[in-house]
């Protein structure tokens, strides 16, 4: 305050270090922060409510009939890819608020405080599990109301949107890392949905791989990852097990993992 | 105890030697040196582009700089980062608050972030804005804020941690001259409790009233480093302006303006020239001589020094260059 005494530098107990339980701490705070501000902002629930509506509407009556003789026999297929769909296509604008940040200058006085380098992205994108498992219940609660009961109970339903929101979690620090090397943020989205919608549609999301003629299905189930959570999820939803897939998902995200949080947080460090 | 805070004394808030910083081919900081006592208000002046910005990032723990060395309070801005980022405040040039957050939710969210439970952050929010006179305004939205609010909450931010020293970047541009009273009272209030202040500036009569030294920077580089009083005697005790009639004549009136008093003429206008003027007595001498040459004037006052004509006179080049631009 301005009205008491400095403690003068000396006399101050002072760590050239930021522990590990002050990071999360940290992260923790700006999680906050951004929950805060997408409560504040109620417009953007229309990202993770309504299109997760809208898309498990428009593709069950449009394709329904089409792929699976009837819509009852479609949801099965469809509401495992539209969960993945509308998490994947969440995770892409992850960077969005993180840029906003770096261009307004809140970046560089986070930069001057004594906190973790890590903390503003992870409480970043750490927030954003929350719209992931928005999307994903209002898909879940969408494909109810159509009359969609997965067999393995509402067990495996927690199970595959935890599942599908660690992946999502994954994939959005790639997402981060893109939004921050970019000049523009719309450039970053245009790229986020240049390489997300190849990925969705040409998986086995919205339709059987099996009908598909022979070099597209094995891109679509031997080169394309987001088939192998797709396949996940219907396994998960159906027989309540996991397999193979799982495993290679699991890895394969956990590398990606790996890879892109220093990346992500060396891009960060260069923009501040 | 006594040994610890006698060494304080003597250890300097800011301690920078030739830092420079360059972005592709533009020297934006070249050779920028400066020592700030602990207690004292340092005011960085200097026009656009001149550095300013650019050497608080290097203080500041923002950038590194790509010679030189500073030392806050003895510790090392490269090797002890961590340390210096806990005994500074940076307030920057724009304003880095959260639009989308409330007055409060800023403030306590920057308080846990310095390490502070949810309680304390509260109260210290509070406190806060109390103090800068927001306490009404505390659950608005931001977006609702005029930019001297927004000013005020910024600089209450960077006060949470209650650091020993401050670094404000053009804290008052912008800011109507009742609110820019307030930012100075409450600056001085803030040195009153012992912290010590870094400002930068683009107005003389801001640095003249608050900075107990006054460094002048353009083009990156140091142009003067002294006390106000000091800056204006080396200027001479009042200067002269003078306004030709006739642009044409301008060149011609320096000229016989310098044989005169013996000192640089600054062009400050088309046709407004100032020089320094030591010896009042001069002055009939400096109108005969224009009379006899023929040239006619529009315009003749004594100046009190002000640190316009400081700043005229160090950097006379830039407010030249600066002109050629509008
Ligand atoms: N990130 C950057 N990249 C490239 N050039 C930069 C960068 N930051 C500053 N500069 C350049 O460095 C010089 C000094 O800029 P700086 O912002 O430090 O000036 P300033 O004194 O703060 O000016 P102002 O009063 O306008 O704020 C300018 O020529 C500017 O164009
Ligand atoms: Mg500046």
């Amino acid at each position: 305050m301005p009205n008491t005494t400095i403690l003068p530098a000396n006399q101050r107990n002072l760590k050239n270090r930021v522990g590990v339980g002050r990071a999360i701490r940290n992260s923790g705070t700006l999680a906050y922060r951004a929950l805060l501000k997408m409560f504040h902002n109620p417009e953007i629930f229309v990202d993770f409510v309504v299109l997760p509506v809208m898309f498990t509407l428009l593709f069950t009556f449009l394709f329904g009939g089409a792929i699976a003789g009837n819509i009852s026999n479609y949801l099965p297929i469809v509401i495992p890819g539209v969960l993945l769909m509308s998490s994947f296509t969440n995770c892409t604008t992850a960077g969005s608020k993180l840029r906003e940040d770096v261009d307004k200058g809140t970046t560089s006085r986070f930069k001057s405080m004594p906190i973790a380098r890590i903390a503003p992205l992870a409480g970043s994108l750490t927030a954003d599990l929350v719209r992931y498992v928005m999307g994903g219940i209002t898909v879940f609660t969408t494909g109810y109301l159509l009359g969609y009961r997965p067999e393995a109970g509402i067990s495996a339903v927690i199970f595959s949107i935890l599942f599908v929101m660690f992946v999502a979690w994954c994939l959005s620090w790639v997402f981060a890392f893109i939004s921050l090397c970019t000049k523009t943020i719309s450039t970053a989205s245009a790229i986020g949905v240049v390489v997300m919608f190849p990925l969705v549609f040409l998986s086995n999301a919205f339709v059987p791989a099996e009908t598909m003629p022979g070099r597209l299905q094995y891109f679509v189930l031997h080169i394309n990852p987001l088939s192998h959570v797709v396949t996940v999820v219907r396994q998960l939803l159906t027989y309540g097990t996991i397999g193979a897939d799982f495993w290679f998902a699991l890895s394969g995200t956990l590398a990606l993992l790996l890879v892109f949080i220093p990346l992500t947080l060396i891009a960060y460090k260069r923009k501040a | 105890m006594t040994n610890t805070r006698l060494k304080n004394n003597s250890i300097l808030a800011v301690e920078a030697h030739g830092l420079v910083k360059t972005f592709g081919d533009n020297r934006a900081v070249d050779g920028v040196s400066l020592s700030i006592p602990t207690g004292s208000i340092c005011g960085v002046l200097g026009p656009n582009g001149a550095g300013k910005t650019t050497t608080i990032n290097m203080l500041a723990t923002l950038s590194k700089p790509d010679a030189g060395n500073v030392k806050i309070f003895g510790y090392d801005v490269l090797s002890e980062t961590q340390i210096v980022r806990q005994l500074i405040g940076l307030t920057g040039q724009f304003a880095s608050i959260d639009e989308d957050l409330t007055a409060l939710e800023n403030l306590m969210i920057f308080g846990r972030l310095y390490g502070y439970s949810r309680q304390d952050a509260r109260r210290i929010g509070n406190e806060l804005l109390a103090e800068f006179g927001l306490s009404d305004v505390a659950s608005r939205s931001l977006s609702k804020f005029s930019g001297g609010m927004r000013r005020r909450l910024d600089l209450a931010v960077s006060l949470i941690s209650q650091p020993p020293l401050i670094f404000l970047d053009e804290p008052t541009t912008g800011l109507d001259p009742r609110t820019r009273t307030q930012m100075w009272q409450t600056i001085r209030k803030l040195v009153k409790g012992g912290s010590t202040v870094l400002l930068t500036t683009q107005y003389l009569d801001e640095a003249d009233q608050l900075a107990d030294n006054i460094v002048v920077i353009d083009k990156g580089r140091v142009v003067a480093n002294d006390t106000p009083e000091g800056l204006k005697r080396s200027v001479g005790s009042s200067s002269l302006r003078l306004t030709v009639k006739d642009a044409d004549h301008t060149a011609n009136a320096a000229q016989i303006i310098r044989g005169i008093l013996k000192a640089k003429v600054h062009l400050a206008e088309a046709s407004e020239l100032i020089a320094p003027m030591n010896n009042p007595d001069k002055l009939t001498d400096v109108l005969t001589s224009l009379k006899d040459a023929g040239i006619a004037l529009s315009g003749v006052s004594i100046l009190q020094p002000t640190l316009d004509e400081v700043f005229f006179a160090l950097t006379g080049e830039s407010s030249q260059a600066k002109k050629e631009e509008n």
